[in-house]
């Protein structure tokens, strides 16, 4: 199917339904690819080609105008043309010109992003020119009639079996295609006949290259090599971002670009042609005429250089990153929810996968990337898996932002006034304000425990929940503890004397309020390994109003945050978190929502529970005094965003050292993802991203004990796996 | 590992086929791995030629799609991937190495280069002296959009080297 219309949970269940077998395969399948190839190449080899990639990127949207100025030169002193197309309809013009001035009948083309965005085919038609797409994923869905649901491969929500029935449907073929190996077979006879008759040739272009006025290509089936050099006319279609200055910038981007994508070391064909070539046309009209039919045509070249959006987006500091992107579906490919869901659900018209949402807010606009921006759920998965080193998460989290502002004020807000302490404009939507104030009904929770917990699960109330805030009556909510952990903590006597180092445990909202266990065992652990341990009077990191998009509620927690554990880590304090996604907080967004010095100091003195154990350990504090494993089994999940800042090997190390035997997943995300998986629209989507989870744990879970670092993570183990999941510091809990 | 090795390792990942050949067995190494009809380009080399083999020089486009081997050199080779550089020449090297099933490619010894930093080295040169469209070719060309891996889709199915080995 197309994308839907609306995303609600019926499009939702329908794209899982039909195109969830494929898009998972594949994706995963590249994803996995990718981190094996990066392996092979070195993390750090890997990590230099990334900052050098991202450095040309900068650099040349920086000075974008010259470099458009030198490529025109460079490309006329060729003998080509250059054509700066404002807007889709003025590329879709240019080029219909340059085909009807051919007198073409027909087109061919390899995959071009570029020119879905401008709907070229369309226009082309319209005009009476046969377009074909020759890139086979890209033919697929020409014939099936729908929108490409991938970057990379715009067929690859569709299993073999849906192309070989689309197939047979389509051509009325006398053999069967029921091989991979057939269908191969049966499309590149088709499309070769066609590229033989076709008139003019239109590829994109990966790269643009000002200096010497040439276009770099990448692909592995062979058919932008013959659409740029069987006809005698060549047009390239590219947005302005993709100019860099020289073949010598090219290198970093030719060692990443299909690393990133499809995890290869190399592309089977990198094309780097400084048209018109040397490449003598085909005749196919004079067939036994030698030299390739003896055409006396010279060649005519036209680049296309496509705006559209890209200046403006050049002009806003949080878009411009966008224009960075190689268009390389690393960010879709480890992505959990694309790879249940796919592009037709992740994606606007044209983009897929986190990085549409820049590029359709700065293209088509913010209705269109508000179509599916819930979607990020901020994992930060793609941060890593990027070429080039955008913050995704962060461009999702701005475009949020916005599109929350850009609604209307309606009657909740005048409900909710005060219920919801933020300073956010009316007309945030009700739902997102609920959760980005979570830490208000939190209080509130444990203020008047157990009565609202009780009140909470009754039915008519969940009811009025899931129809006023959309919050999934299928979902258990979170129990609060009548005792907070800073209370508890308070009525402590101080166990160490002269201790070892000093520890402010940061008391997110959920250990805290809700998960109050795993923050008392953190502390025994703490304490038992020598540390004097106090709990801030300290509020919520900014974390749930981040999510919902909320940053000016998420810069004034992150403020106050800030400047308290700021004082503890002047006095001399380590700040240890429980909870991987303020950790994230603190290391990651901060840099974005407070001073650059507040954000050094807690990025610099802040550390994950287990990181902070492990480095106890290894400076010499006893572990004896811990509760050993004794070879127990454990079934460990790691946090996205604990992964994301490579933290996930602590927890493995110290449970490993305690003699513990550990068995690691290693899915992209749970699910959960915070206030996600509550979402009435989303639910099936987070219990399809949470199965492959249960799936790696279903067989251990019966021997194993099930831990996972994250507060998410853990109600959607809870919800998905038999056994109550814990936190791993209650495993190694000296009273455990 | 000599570059000749090491290329030769890298072509077999990529299910290429490679010989390693001098100027005196070229005419009858080529001659054994040409399937025919064949077509070919004049290669740039000084030390061997095509005259002798048994390809057309020069095809029509009939004969570009009968063909079932194209044979053409590359400038350049990539010990570290298995990679070759074709030059986009207006004899066609392109249409040739594109077009048949198989592609044969002549390589010299002394143009192989360790990595693809020093092919973009090599390539800077290039440009700098007006030699400006190559493609960087690895393999058989190939498509995973049909639901599995295979081999052999716009471009060539099979990919031969003849590595041309230097003089002592």
């Amino acid at each position: 199917m197309s994308k839907p219309d609306e995303l609600d949970a019926d499009a939702i269940r329908e794209l899982l339904r039909s195109e969830g077998d494929g898009i998972k395969e594949n994706t995963r399948h590249f994803n996995e690819e990718r981190y094996d190839r990066i392996e092979e190449v070195g993390a750090d080899t890997h990590e230099r080609y990334r900052s050098e990639a991202r450095r040309i990127k900068q650099d040349a949207i920086e000075r974008l105008p010259e470099l458009v100025e030198r490529t025109k030169a460079a490309v006329e002193d060729n003998g080509g043309t250059v054509y700066v197309a404002d807007d889709a309809a003025d590329a879709r013009r240019y080029v219909r010109d340059v085909v009807n001035e051919d007198d073409a009948e027909s087109v061919v083309k390899s995959k071009s992003m570029t020119t879905e965005e401008i709907e070229l085919n369309e226009s082309l038609e319209a005009s009476g020119v046969d377009v074909w797409e020759t890139d086979l994923g890209e033919f697929v869905v020409q014939v099936a009639e729908e929108g490409p649901s991938h970057i990379v491969g715009p067929s690859l929500h569709r299993t073999r079996e849906d192309v070989t029935a689309l197939f047979e449907r389509e051509f009325d073929t006398d053999e069967p295609l029921d091989t991979a190996e057939k269908l191969t077979t049966f499309a590149r006879d088709y499309l070769g006949e066609r590229i033989e008759a076709a008139d003019v040739g239109i590829t994109g272009a990966n790269f643009v290259l000002a200096d010497s006025g040439s276009i770099a290509l990448v692909t592995n089936e062979g058919n932008a090599r013959k659409c740029a050099s069987v006809p005698d006319t060549h047009v390239a279609v590219a947005g302005l971002e993709k100019i860099i200055p020289s073949v010598g910038d090219l290198h970093p981007f030719a060692e990443l670009i299909s690393r990133a994508a499809t995890g290869q070391h190399i592309p089977q064909y990198l094309s780097i042609l400084t048209p018109p070539v040397d490449t003598p046309p085909v005749d196919f009209d004079a067939p036994e005429d030698p030299s390739f039919g003896g055409s006396d045509a010279d060649r005519d070249f036209h680049l296309v250089l496509v705006d559209n959006g890209r200046r403006e987006m050049r002009a806003d500091d949080d878009l411009r990153e966008t224009l960075y992107c190689i268009r390389c579906g690393a960010c879709a490919n480890s992505c959990a929810n694309f790879q249940s869901v796919g592009g037709h659900a992740f994606g606007g018209e044209t983009y897929t996968g986190g990085i549409a949402t820049g590029w359709e807010a700065g293209i088509e606009g913010l209705d269109t990337a508000a179509e599916f921006n819930d979607l990020c759920t901020g994992c930060s998965r793609c941060v890593n898996a990027c070429p080039v080193k955008i913050d995704i998460p962060w461009i999702n989290t701005v475009v949020r932002d916005r599109i929350n502002r850009g609604k209307d004020p309606g009657f909740e807000d005048l409900l909710v006034d005060g219920l919801v302490p933020d300073d956010e404009t009316a007309g945030t939507p009700l739902r997102k304000r609920f959760f980005g104030n979570f830490e208000t009904a939190a209080k509130l929770g444990s203020a008047t425990a157990p009565l609202s917990n009780a009140v909470a699960s009754a039915a008519p109330i969940r009811s009025a929940m899931e129809s006023l805030l959309g919050i999934d009556a299928r979902r258990d909510l979170p129990t609060f503890e009548r005792t907070t952990l800073r209370d508890w903590a308070s009525d402590r006597d101080a166990a160490a004397t002269n201790p070892r180092r000093r520890v402010a445990l940061y008391p997110d909202v959920y250990t805290n309020h809700v998960q109050t266990s795993r923050g008392k065992a953190a502390i025994r652990v703490l304490e038992a390994l020598g540390c004097e341990v106090v709990v801030p009077d300290v509020g919520g990191s900014g974390r749930a109003p981040l999510s919902q998009g909320m940053i000016e509620t998420a810069e004034r927690k992150a403020a106050s945050v800030g400047e308290t554990l700021g004082r503890y880590a002047d006095r001399g304090y380590d700040v240890v978190v429980v909870e991987p996604s303020d950790l994230a907080m603190f290391d990651r967004e901060y840099e974005r929502l407070v001073e650059e010095d507040v954000h050094r100091t807690l990025s610099d003195n802040s550390f994950e529970l287990f990181e902070y154990v492990y480095g106890l350990l290894e400076n010499g504090a006893d572990e004896s005094v811990l509760t050993a494993g004794d070879g127990d089994g454990v079934a460990y999940h790691s946090h996205c965003q604990q992964r994301t800042l490579d933290l996930e090997p602590y927890t493995e190390a110290v449970l490993d050292r305690l003699g513990y035997d550990v068995l690691t997943s290693d899915v992209e995300c749970c699910g959960m993802a915070g206030s996600f998986g509550y979402k009435t629209e989303f639910y099936e989507l987070s219990m399809d991203v949470g199965e492959t989870l249960a799936e790696q744990f279903a067989d251990a879970a019966d021997e194993r004990a099930v831990v996972a670092s994250g507060t998410s993570c853990l109600e959607q183990l809870d919800s998905l796996l038999a056994p109550v999941p814990r936190h791993p510091v209650e495993l190694v809990d000296p009273e455990a | 590992m000599s570059s000749v090795a090491e290329f030769q390792q890298s072509l077999s990942r990529s299910d290429t086929e490679s010989t390693v050949t001098t100027p005196e067995t070229f005419a009858s190494t080529l001659a054994d791995i040409v399937d025919r009809p064949a077509i070919g380009v004049a290669l740039p080399f000084e030390s061997v030629d095509l005259d002798d083999a048994p390809v057309t020089l020069n095809p029509t486009p009939a004969q570009l799609r009968e063909a079932k081997t194209g044979v053409t050199a590359a400038r350049l080779g990539v010990a570290s991937l298995g990679t070759v550089a074709i030059q986009s020449r207006a004899a066609g090297d392109e249409l040739v190495s594109l077009h048949p099933e198989t592609h044969v490619v002549v390589v010299r010894e002394r143009d192989l280069r360790p990595d693809l930093e020093a092919a973009f080295d090599w390539l800077d040169d290039r440009f700098d002296d007006g030699e400006q469209s190559f493609v960087l070719a690895t393999g058989a060309s190939a498509t995973g959009d049909m639901g599995a891996l295979v081999e052999g889709v716009h471009g060539p199915e099979d990919v031969h080297v003849l590595v041309l080995a230097d003089d002592e």
